[in-house]
């Protein structure tokens, strides 16, 4: 195999129509990051490398034949709850109140960003090996496998990524077949324990889901984010106040304008038209991960396939769902678009083993 | 790889499989719904509102204070300004502990109690976001001073500030006036004047005087910028301006120097001066002794400073020449002997024979002229010139006080003149009907004796005493007193006052010649004011005057030396000149200055001295008694 070969077989993997519309996703990010951040050249230039860097790992995971996937899985999912573990040692590092990182000399890493792909791999992979005799306890080992790295990250706290990735692994167990019954049953035991869960919880958490029921109650602070976000989406209008213009992110009235509040950016300046136009674009790239689902081959990548396309589908809901104010604000960046380097790289991660799994099938077929 | 075509139950794996997804694509159809409807509802359904939001988030209005007008004498003499100073300002909800902040400053600059009183007592009057002067009028080194140290103190600020200044403090403190902080009466006034808007970001109001009275001129138009802040308040650009308009400058008909002159001319007697120019009504000088320091006023006085100007006795913030309420005593004589001409009470010829008292017909009380033993054959001129108290009794009790009061109030005594300064009192011109309503009692004969000599219920302010006095120096043609000659606005072009013509009383030419004669002699020997008269070289007119502050008992005599100072009589003095063509008219009034021959008329004579001839007047000089007898 020579590398004209190599590179022709390095492209066959991606697939094109996902390619397209991630680098649609990848135009619109610099775009907006641009006007959000008042034509901050450095800052587009830094997320067009954080760009290149995602790209690259997609294109990687893409081209990794998918056992590899699966052999990655349980040391992946070991090391990774053995790292949250750590964060909570003295080597965990701490800022705004939570303690997320771990020093590792040269650079700090948030090691629940790992967990987002590690466990509902460690759990599509544990469906796999027991395929063949899936039984009530294997759903229990599935759900312990889940809620062991998410009570570590909601411990943090880190409220946005716990539910990012309970979420993430509630996809695999409802796509693996966990029953009725039992989801019934646990929506109610959910239910039940609201109370105590609520007297479990920080303050500040407390504070986020009274301000969500009442914003104006705490303007200027707690509730000061999700006022501006609905100021800067509201006044957009139908057609928005055109690109540069918004007087909400121009005059930092908006806070994490370049991150988590992005999405009020391109509201305030596209109104109700762009709005439409990236809900398409998400709904496009959802569509095609159903798809994909729809013709994975094997359980594994069926339920890693489906995971990756609801869990990337949830994350915007729950970005544009706080933006909007009718959810709390808890730290999910818009997918794809928001300034940063790590939420970038763990989606399109996701979407490089959305690839193999589509090429992957190709080449059953051929 | 074989291990994946071995599964089992394959096919209802993948059915059931696909249900699944199918479920969560109903499941995120549902979520998109909800916030599609979401965007509708915020950007289609509530736009407006948010809309609205987003601007009264960026768009904050800032008012620009137009400077104040100047104010100016007649000749273009600066009498009120502004300039622009340093202060050193505390917003009081940012502190926690004012004392000890206080403190601190005091370390850094020189704050005295006095300021510390003031800046208390403007804590009590507002209670605002803003901030509040403690310390004004800071040197250069002050500021930096602060400035440097200034990251210690939040709410602490240094601001520059437009001032007012009196270039002649206390000498035009009853004309002039001042400015003072705005209170909640005068919002309560503004708002009524629908005029609160034009006064967003204004500290000062005019509060007295002319500042007062032509404070609508003064302050001009208030300025608005339209700025885009941001979220932190930072003012980020203007998005529009309309420019303050500044206020206009007036300029006076007062002549400052003649003013300076006319204070001087006082010493230290208390009193009250108004000059008027009988051909057109503008007010040449306008003197109220004692006066005070209008600066004391523009920041807010401390309790102390005010409760001693408040307790003095020498009350010094009673605008005496505008309020001051006196009996006109015989400056009343000229216009009584004008009325008993005008009804053929008295011919100019008919004596009468003053025993040096008079007796109301049936009764045995005796009205006692001011001299002793009479004045023998009196006339009407000779009546004038040595202010015979026997001869106006008896043309007195013949006119009717009826007539006396219809007569008289045609010069405007009893009512306001209209001067454009707020406040004036209208004195009194009593009249049974007055009499009845005021005491429920009637009208006695005697009552009309004593008015004929302008004692008994006469009240009179200086400023209607000279209004009088130039209407008859006008030949009865009156005008309306104003202080203003000319308002220039900051744009456009100066209007002037109009002399506003006001009557014509139309007085018989052949009585107005006998009494002008008469007041003429007055000055001239023999005459009671003979020695401020003498050497004149110019036609002076006038007729002195006593007020009396206390009653002298029947029978008793009054002498100066025996009561204390502040019960002594008042002297009058009211006076035109040149007698034949009259420039200036005036009312000199002396509080307890006894004889107003003596120390009223001496004061008139240095002012129409300056006045007339540009004669500066020498250093003030005791007035000596030269014989026993002294007029009124």
């Amino acid at each position: 195999m020579n590398a004209r070969q190599l590179k022709q077989r390095l492209m066959q993997n991606l697939d094109p129509v996902l390619l397209g519309a991630l680098g649609g996703f990848a135009l619109v990010s610099l775009v907006l990051l641009y006007s959000a951040s008042d034509g901050n050249w450095l800052r587009v230039l830094a997320q067009a490398g954080n760009i290149a860097v995602a790209f690259t790992a997609m294109w990687l995971v893409a081209s990794m034949p998918l056992h590899y996937l699966m052999r990655a899985a349980v040391p992946m999912y070991v090391f990774g709850l053995l790292l949250l573990l750590l964060v909570m040692t003295p080597l965990g590092v701490a800022s705004h109140g939570a303690t997320r990182w771990l020093n590792i000399g040269v650079a700090t890493i948030q090691p629940s960003e790992l967990m987002k792909i590690a466990v509902p791999l460690m759990m599509a992979w544990y469906f796999e090996k027991n395929e063949a005799v899936l039984k009530l306890k294997n759903y229990f080992v599935a759900a312990i496998l889940l809620l062991v790295p998410v009570a570590l990250i909601a411990k943090q706290p880190d409220l946005g990524t716990a539910i990012l990735i309970g979420a993430s692994g509630f996809y695999v167990l409802f796509l693996a077949g966990l029953s009725w019954r039992l989801m019934i049953g646990g929506a109610l035991a959910a239910l039940a324990s609201a109370p105590f869960l609520w007297s479990a919880m920080h303050d500040y958490q407390r504070h986020r889901i009274l301000m969500l029921l009442d914003p104006s109650q705490d303007a200027l602070g707690k509730g000061y984010h999700t006022i501006q976000g609905m100021i800067a989406v509201g006044s957009g209008g139908i057609l928005g106040k055109g690109y540069m213009n918004g007087t909400q992110t121009h005059l930092d009235f908006l806070p994490e304008r370049t991150t988590d509040f992005i999405f009020a950016v391109w509201s305030e300046e596209f109104g109700l038209i762009g709005n439409l136009l990236l809900l398409s674009l998400y709904v496009f790239v959802i569509g095609r991960g159903f798809i994909i689902t729809a013709n994975a081959s094997t359980y594994f990548t069926r339920l890693m396939a489906g995971s990756i396309t609801l869990t990337f589908f949830t994350y915007a809901f729950v970005n544009m769902g706080m933006v909007s104010g009718i959810l709390p604000v808890v730290g999910v960046p818009l997918p794809l678009i928001s300034y940063g380097g790590t939420s970038m790289l763990t989606l399109m991660l996701g979407f490089g083993i959305l690839m193999s799994i589509q090429t992957n099938k190709k080449l059953v077929k051929t | 790889m074989n291990r994946y075509v071995e599964l089992k139950n394959h096919q209802r794996e993948i059915y059931y499989f696909r249900l699944r997804l199918v479920l969560s694509l109903g499941f995120v159809a549902v979520m998109l719904l909800i916030l599609l409807l979401r965007f509708f509802y915020l950007q289609v359904f509530r736009h407006d509102y948010f809309h609205t939001l987003a601007d009264s988030n960026r768009i904050y209005v800032v008012p620009i204070v137009p400077n104040r007008g100047l104010i100016l004498d007649r000749n273009g003499v600066v009498m009120a300004q502004n300039y622009s100073g340093y202060t050193l300002e505390i917003a009081p909800a940012k502190v926690t502990d004012m004392d000890a902040l206080i403190a601190e400053l005091s370390k850094l600059v020189e704050i005295t109690p006095k300021d510390i009183k003031r800046f208390q007592k403007l804590l009590t009057e507002r209670q605002t976001l803003e901030t509040m002067p403690i310390r004004s009028q800071l040197s250069d080194e002050e500021v930096a001073r602060i400035s440097a140290q200034q990251f210690r103190f939040p709410g602490v600020e240094i601001k520059a500030r437009l001032f007012r200044e009196y270039p002649y403090t206390d000498q035009t403190s009853h004309l002039i006036g001042y400015v003072g902080r705005i209170n909640q009466k005068d919002i309560d006034q503004l708002e009524e004047d629908d005029a609160v808007s034009n006064y967003l970001g204004s500290d000062y109001i005019g509060k007295t005087g002319i500042e007062q009275s032509y404070e609508r001129d003064l302050h001009g138009k208030t300025g608005f910028e339209q700025v885009e802040v941001d979220a932190g308040g930072r003012a980020v650009r203007v998005l529009s301006r309309t420019a303050p308009q500044s206020g206009s400058n007036l300029m006076l008909t007062l002549d400052a120097k003649l003013q300076e002159v006319a204070e001087n001319a006082f010493g230290e007697y208390r009193g009250a001066l108004v000059a008027l120019d009988p051909t057109n009504g503008e007010v040449l000088a306008f003197v109220s002794k004692p006066g005070y320091d209008p600066g004391l006023f523009i920041d807010g006085i401390d309790t102390d400073t005010w409760d001693e100007l408040n307790n003095s006795p020498d009350t010094p913030l009673n605008n005496r020449a505008l309020r001051g309420q006196y009996p006109p005593g015989s400056t009343i004589k000229p216009f009584m002997a004008l009325a008993g001409l005008y009804y053929g009470t008295r011919s100019p010829t008919r004596s009468i024979s003053d025993p040096g008292y008079y007796l109301l017909p049936g009764s045995r009380h005796q009205y006692r002229d001011w001299k002793a033993g009479g004045h023998g054959a009196v006339d009407m001129f000779k009546s004038i010139v040595i202010s015979c108290d026997t001869y106006f009794y008896g043309l007195a009790t013949e006119m009717g006080i009826d007539n006396m009061h219809s007569y008289l109030a045609r010069f405007g005594f009893g009512q306001k003149t209209g001067l454009d300064m707020e406040g004036e009192t209208s004195g009194l011109l009593p009249s049974p009907e007055w009499k009845a309503k005021r005491y429920q009692q009637v009208w006695y004969p005697g009552d009309t004796v004593s008015a004929g000599i302008g004692q008994g219920y006469n009240l009179v302010t200086p400023v209607q005493l000279a209004f009088a006095t130039a209407i008859l120096a006008n030949d009865g043609v009156a005008f309306q007193p104003h202080l203003v000659r000319e308002t220039r606005p900051a744009s456009g072009s100066p209007v002037l006052t109009m002399p506003k013509q006001l009557f014509d009383l139309k007085i018989d030419p052949a009585n107005l010649k006998l009494v002008k004669s008469a007041m003429e002699a007055v000055t001239k020997p023999g005459g009671t004011a003979a020695v401020a008269g003498y050497g004149a070289p110019y036609r002076l007119a006038g007729k002195t005057g006593t007020a009396q502050v206390i009653a002298i008992k029947q029978g008793e005599k009054y002498d100066a030396k025996k009561i204390s100072e502040y019960n002594r009589d008042h002297a009058w003095f009211i006076a035109f000149a040149p007698a034949d063509k009259p420039r200036i008219a005036m009312a000199v009034l002396v509080e307890n200055g006894g004889h107003g021959g003596t120390t009223a008329a001496p004061i008139a004579r240095k002012v129409m001295d300056y006045y007339l001839l540009g004669k500066i007047p020498q250093p003030l000089q005791t007035v000596t008694q030269k014989s026993g007898e002294q007029s009124d």
